[in-house]
C-alpha cells in the first residue's frame, strides 16, 4: 500500500516545551485516518507542521514518496493538502463563492469572474453531495452548511489530501451524521483523510485506521476494526477510564431549589421557559435532559439573574431568589458552570489567577477596604490549578485565552466548586473535552452531591445524563414534560421524551402534546 | 539573537531610523540636517531654561496620555479628551480667580473643580454608551466641538467680555519662584509633581484595587462580568468619569501653570489628541504613558527651536518629529525584522 503522506520521528519544540517527541503518522491513500489525543496532547501542533504553520525541529515530511519541506501553508496548498479548520475562516458578508474564491480569484480582463467561480463551485458541490448554494450568504446558511462550504474551498484549490481539525466541535448530531457521509464520499472519489478528534465515537464510525498521541508523545497507530472505544482512550488516556462513573446510592435531605410555575422570555419577548415546576434537594443530582433550544438557556440564566423572571417564583433553601441581582443570588449559596464558557465563565485577557477570583475578588481574604491582595490571589488559584489539574504555560500568569479549552473549563469548575455552593449549576460542563477530563468533571459533580450538595445539571448528551444524574428531567419546549429516574428508563425512551412525546399518551395512542 | 539584545536593539535601531529619514527630509528640502538636529538637541537641554520648558511642556502630556490609556485599559476609546481637558483648564481658571482663599484650600479645590468639570464632560458619553449604546467616539468627538464654543462663550461671561480670564490669585497657582530662579525664570511649575502622582494612582487603581479590576473585567468582557455580579453600566460610566478627570486634570495644568489663566480658543489645543499617541507609545501602561509623554513632550518643545536656529520652517519641523515619533510607534516592524534576520542567520549556521 502507498503512503501519500508520512510523517516520520517529527519533534516541534516551543521554549523548553516540546509539544511533538518523534511522532510518526503515515496515511495511506484513500483511508480516513484519525489523530487521537486529548486536549493538549499536540494533534493541533502536529497538523500545523505538516500544513506549514510550524518548522518541526527534527524529522522528516514525505508526500507521495517525495521528501518535502513545507515552509508555509501555499506550498502544503500546492502539495495537495487541504484543511478544514476547527474555526471557520469565513468572510460573513460574503457569498459561498466569493468566499472560496477568496485569495485566489479568477480574473477576467482585471474584475474577478464570479460566474465561471460558482459553476466550479457548484459542480464540486453536485459531485461530493455537499448541496451547497454558490450564491447563497454566509451569515445566512448554518453552521454544518459553513462547514461544507470549508471542504469546497480546499477541493476547489485541487486538495486530495483533507485534514479535519474537530470538524465535530459545533455540529447538531443530526449533521454529523452527515458529515460522516460526506468524508466516506470523499474517500469514494479517491480523497485520504486526516481527522483529528477526541470524539472515540467518531472515530469507531468512520475511520479505517488511529494514530494516537499522548502528552507530545506518539504512542501508536491501530486499525480501528482491530480496536475498541475502551483500548483508545486507555492509549489516549494512559490509564483505565472508566466510562460509566461509579457512585454510591443518592440520600437526598431537604429540598434547596425549589421552581414553581416559572416563565422568562427570551431577548426577542418569545417565552422560552412556560410555567415550569421543578425541585432539587440537597444530595441529589438533577439532570436536565433536553434538545438544544428548548428554554434551557433561558432557565439557568434566570435562576442565576442573568435574566428577568417574567412570572413565577424560585427559592434557594427557602427564601427566594426571584429577579435578585447575580451577585446576591451567587451570595446566597449558588455555584454556576456557566454554558458558555468563553462568553460568560472567563474574561479570556486575564491571567489565570484573576479568572479564579472572578466570583471573589472583593471579599475577604482576597481584598480588604477595596485594596486586592494579588498575593492571596495567586496563592489560591494556585491550589486550584494544583487541584484540579489545570495546566497551562505560565501558572497563575499565563493568559487564559492561551489556555486549551479542557484546562479553561477545569479553572472554572475548580473556581465554582471550591466556594462549596449549596446549589451546583453545571450547563454543558463537558462540551468539547476528552474522556479523561469528562471523567473527573463527573467525578468532581458527584462528590459534590455526596458532601450533601444539591446539582443541576443541564446536558445536551444523553451519555451524560443518564451516567451522571439521579433523576431526569427532560424539558421540552420550555416546561418539564416528565421525570424519570435513570436506572428505570432507556436512552429511546429519553428521546422521544426529548422530541415531546409524553410516555403516557405514547402509550394510549400516540396522541400529541397540547 | 538574545531576547535582551532585540529589548535593547529595538528602540536604538527605531530611534535611528526615525532620525535618519527624518535627515533626508530635512536635506531634499535644502536644509542641513545637522544644523537641525543640532537646533533641536538645544531646544530640549541647552540651559536650564530649556530644560525648564521641557519639563513643563511634558506636563499636561502626561495627563492627556493617561486619560487616553485608561479608557484604553477599561475597553473605552476616549477621543474627547481635547474637551475634557478645556473645561478642566476653564474650570480651574475661574476657581482660581473668582474665590480668595488659603493655599492650602485654593490649590486643591482649583485642581479638584478641573478634575470634576473634565470628569463630567466625560460623563455624558460615558452615560449615553452605558443607557443608550451610543458609541462613545461619536459623542466624545463632537464634544470636543462643543467645549471649545462653551468655552468660549463662558470666557467671555466670566471677563466681562473680554478675550481671556483674569490671572489666578497667587494662593491658587503652581508657578514657585524657587523652580523658575533654579532653571532661568521658565515657566516651570510644580504640576509635574502632580503628574507624577497621577501615574503613581492610576498604576495603584488598575493593577491594585477591586475598582480597578472590576473596571478592566468590564471593558474586556461585559457578559463575564455581569456573570460575576458587577454592574457593569456603573463601570463604564464611572472608567470615562475617570478618564475625563485625568484629562481635567491636564487642563488645570495650563490654567495654574503655564498659562495661569485661559484665552479664548480659535481651535482645539492638540494636548488631548496628542495624547491618543502618548498612550500608545506608552503602550497604555501608566509608567510607558509617562515614557511616550517624555519623549512627546521634548520633541515638541525641542522643534520650537528649529526654525529660529537653522531656519527650518515649522511644517518640516512637524513632519521630521512626527517621523521620529512614527519610527518609535512602529517597534513592532523592526522587532519582526530582527527576528527574522536572526532566524535566517541561524538556520545559514
Amino acid at each position: 500500500m502507498e503512503y501519500v503522506i508520512e510523517m516520520l520521528g517529527i519533534r516541534k519544540q516551543f521554549g523548553d516545551f516540546v509539544a511533538n517527541d518523534n511522532i510518526t503518522l503515515q496515511l495511506k491513500k484513500g483511508e480516513i485516518h484519525a489523530l487521537l489525543g486529548e486536549n493538549g496532547a499536540g494533534k493541533s501542533t502536529l497538523m500545523n507542521v505538516l500544513f506549514g504553520l510550524y518548522q518541526p525541529e527534527a524529522g522528516t515530511i514525505r508526500v507521495r514518496g517525495k521528501e518535502v519541506k513545507i515552509t508555509d501553508p501555499n506550498v502544503a496548498n500546492k502539495l495537495g493538502i487541504g484543511m478544514v479548520h476547527q474555526h471557520f475562516m469565513l468572510v460573513e458578508n460574503f457569498t459561498v463563492t466569493e468566499n472560496i474564491i477568496l485569495g485566489s480569484e479568477p480574473t477576467k480582463m482585471g474584475t474577478i469572474n464570479i460566474k465561471d467561480a460558482a459553476k466550479k463551485v457548484q459542480a464540486l458541490s453536485e459531485k461530493y453531495n455537499l448541496n451547497v448554494d454558490p450564491y447563497a450568504k454566509i451569515e445566512d446558511i448554518s453552521v454544518g452548511m459553513q462547514q461544507r462550504v470549508e471542504i469546497l474551498k480546499t477541493l476547489y484549490r485541487g486538495a486530495d489530501i483533507l485534514i479535519f481539525d474537530e470538524p465535530t466541535a459545533s455540529l447538531t448530531p443530526q449533521e454529523i451524521t452527515e458529515l460522516m457521509q460526506i468524508m466516506k464520499r470523499l474517500i469514494e472519489e479517491g480523497k485520504s483523510i486526516i481527522l483529528i478528534t477526541h470524539k472515540l465515537k467518531e472515530i469507531m464510525e468512520v475511520s479505517d485506521r488511529v494514530t494516537v498521541i499522548r502528552k507530545g508523545q506518539g504512542i501508536g497507530t491501530v486499525v480501528t476494526a482491530e480496536s475498541s472505544p475502551t483500548q483508545l482512550a486507555e492509549l489516549m488516556v494512559g490509564r483505565q477510564v472508566v466510562f460509566k462513573t461509579e457512585k454510591i446510592a443518592p440520600n437526598p435531605k431537604e429540598i434547596v431549589l425549589q421552581i414553581d410555575s416559572l416563565t422568562v422570555a427570551d431577548n426577542r419577548g418569545v417565552d422560552k421557559v412556560k410555567n415550569l415546576n421543578l425541585t432539587v434537594r440537597a444530595g441529589e443530582i438533577v439532570g436536565i435532559a433536553g434538545i438544544d433550544g428548548n428554554g434551557q438557556s433561558e432557565l439557568i440564566e434566570a435562576i442565576t439573574g442573568l435574566r428577568k423572571v417574567k412570572n413565577g417564583k424560585i427559592t434557594l433553601n427557602g427564601k427566594e431568589i426571584t429577579n435578585l441581582k447575580p451577585r446576591k443570588i451567587t451570595e446566597s449559596g449558588v455555584g454556576h458552570i456557566p454554558q458558555d464558557r468563553h462568553k460568560h465563565g472567563l474574561v479570556l485577557d486575564f491571567p489565570l489567577g484573576h479568572n479564579i477570583a472572578l466570583q471573589t475578588y472583593y471579599k475577604q481574604p482576597i481584598s480588604k477596604n477595596g485594596v486586592i491582595n494579588y498575593k492571596k490571589v495567586n496563592e489560591i488559584a494556585r491550589n486550584i490549578i494544583e487541584q484540579y489539574d489545570v495546566r497551562s504555560g505560565e501558572g497563575v500568569m499565563s493568559i487564559t485565552r492561551s489556555l486549551s479549552g479542557g484546562n479553561q473549563q477545569k479553572a472554572i469548575i475548580g473556581r465554582e466548586v471550591e466556594r462549596n455552593p449549596d446549589l451546583l449549576i453545571a450547563a454543558l460542563p463537558t462540551r468539547g473535552l476528552d474522556v479523561g477530563a469528562i471523567e473527573f468533571i463527573h467525578r468532581r459533580l458527584i462528590e459534590q452531591r455526596d458532601n450533601g450538595k444539591a446539582v443541576l445539571l443541564i446536558s445536551f448528551e444523553l451519555d451524560e445524563v443518564m451516567n451522571v444524574s439521579d433523576e431526569i428531567a427532560v424539558i421540552y419546549d420550555g416546561y418539564i414534560i416528565d421525570t424519570v429516574k435513570p436506572q428505570e428508563t432507556t436512552e429511546n425512551e429519553l428521546g422521544l421524551l426529548m422530541a415531546g412525546q409524553s410516555l403516557q399518551e405514547n402509550t394510549k395512542e400516540g396522541g400529541q402534546h397540547e | 539573537m538574545s531576547k535582551r539584545a532585540v529589548n535593547i536593539l529595538v528602540p536604538l535601531i527605531s530611534i535611528i531610523l526615525g532620525l535618519v529619514i527624518g535627515a533626508i527630509v530635512m536635506a531634499v528640502s535644502g536644509f542641513n540636517p545637522i544644523d537641525g538636529y543640532v537646533a533641536l538637541w538645544n531646544g530640549i537641554f541647552m540651559d536650564s531654561y530649556t530644560m525648564g520648558e521641557t519639563i513643563r511642556q511634558i506636563t499636561p502630556y502626561i495627563f492627556s496620555g493617561l486619560a487616553v490609556a485608561f479608557a484604553f485599559r477599561t475597553g473605552l476609546f476616549n477621543i474627547g479628551v481635547e474637551g475634557q481637558l478645556i473645561m478642566g483648564w476653564l474650570a480651574a481658571a475661574w476657581v482660581g480667580q473668582a474665590f480668595e482663599l488659603p493655599k492650602i484650600i485654593h490649590l486643591p479645590l482649583a485642581l479638584l473643580a478641573a478634575a470634576a468639570a473634565g470628569a463630567l464632560w466625560a460623563f455624558i458619553p460615558g452615560f449615553l454608551k452605558a443607557k443608550l449604546q451610543v458609541h462613545e467616539v461619536i459623542v466624545t468627538i463632537m464634544l470636543n466641538y462643543t467645549a471649545i464654543h462653551v468655552a468660549n462663550a463662558l470666557i467671555g461671561v466670566i471677563s466681562g467680555g473680554g478675550e481671556r480670564t483674569d490671572k489666578v490669585h497667587e494662593s491658587a497657582s503652581l508657578r514657585a519662584h524657587y523652580l523658575e530662579a533654579m532653571t532661568d525664570y521658565s515657566r516651570l511649575h510644580w504640576g509635574i509633581l502632580v503628574a507624577l502622582l497621577a501615574v503613581v494612582f492610576m498604576w495603584f487603581l488598575l493593577e491594585r484595587t477591586t475598582l480597578g479590576y472590576e473596571l478592566k473585567a468590564v471593558g474586556f468582557n461585559k457578559n463575564a462580568s455581569e456573570y460575576a455580579g458587577m454592574n457593569v453600566k456603573k463601570n463604564i460610566i464611572l472608567a470615562m468619569v475617570i478618564s475625563g478627570a485625568f484629562a481635567g486634570l491636564g487642563g488645570a495644568m495650563e490654567a495654574l501653570g503655564t498659562f495661569e489663566n485661559i484665552s479664548k480658543l480659535h481651535a482645539a489645543t492638540g494636548i488631548g489628541f496628542d495624547g491618543i499617541a502618548v498612550a500608545l507609545l506608552g503602550a497604555n501602561q501608566p509608567f510607558g504613558v509617562l515614557l511616550g509623554a517624555i519623549l512627546f513632550g521634548a520633541l515638541k518643545n525641542g522643534g520650537l527651536n528649529m526654525p529660529s536656529e537653522a531656519g527650518i520652517p515649522t511644517e518640516i519641523v512637524s513632519i521630521v518629529i512626527a517621523l521620529i515619533i512614527f519610527f518609535i510607534a512602529s517597534g513592532y516592524i523592526i522587532r519582526v525584522a530582527l527576528e527574522r534576520f536572526g532566524k535566517k542567520r541561524k538556520e545559514e549556521k
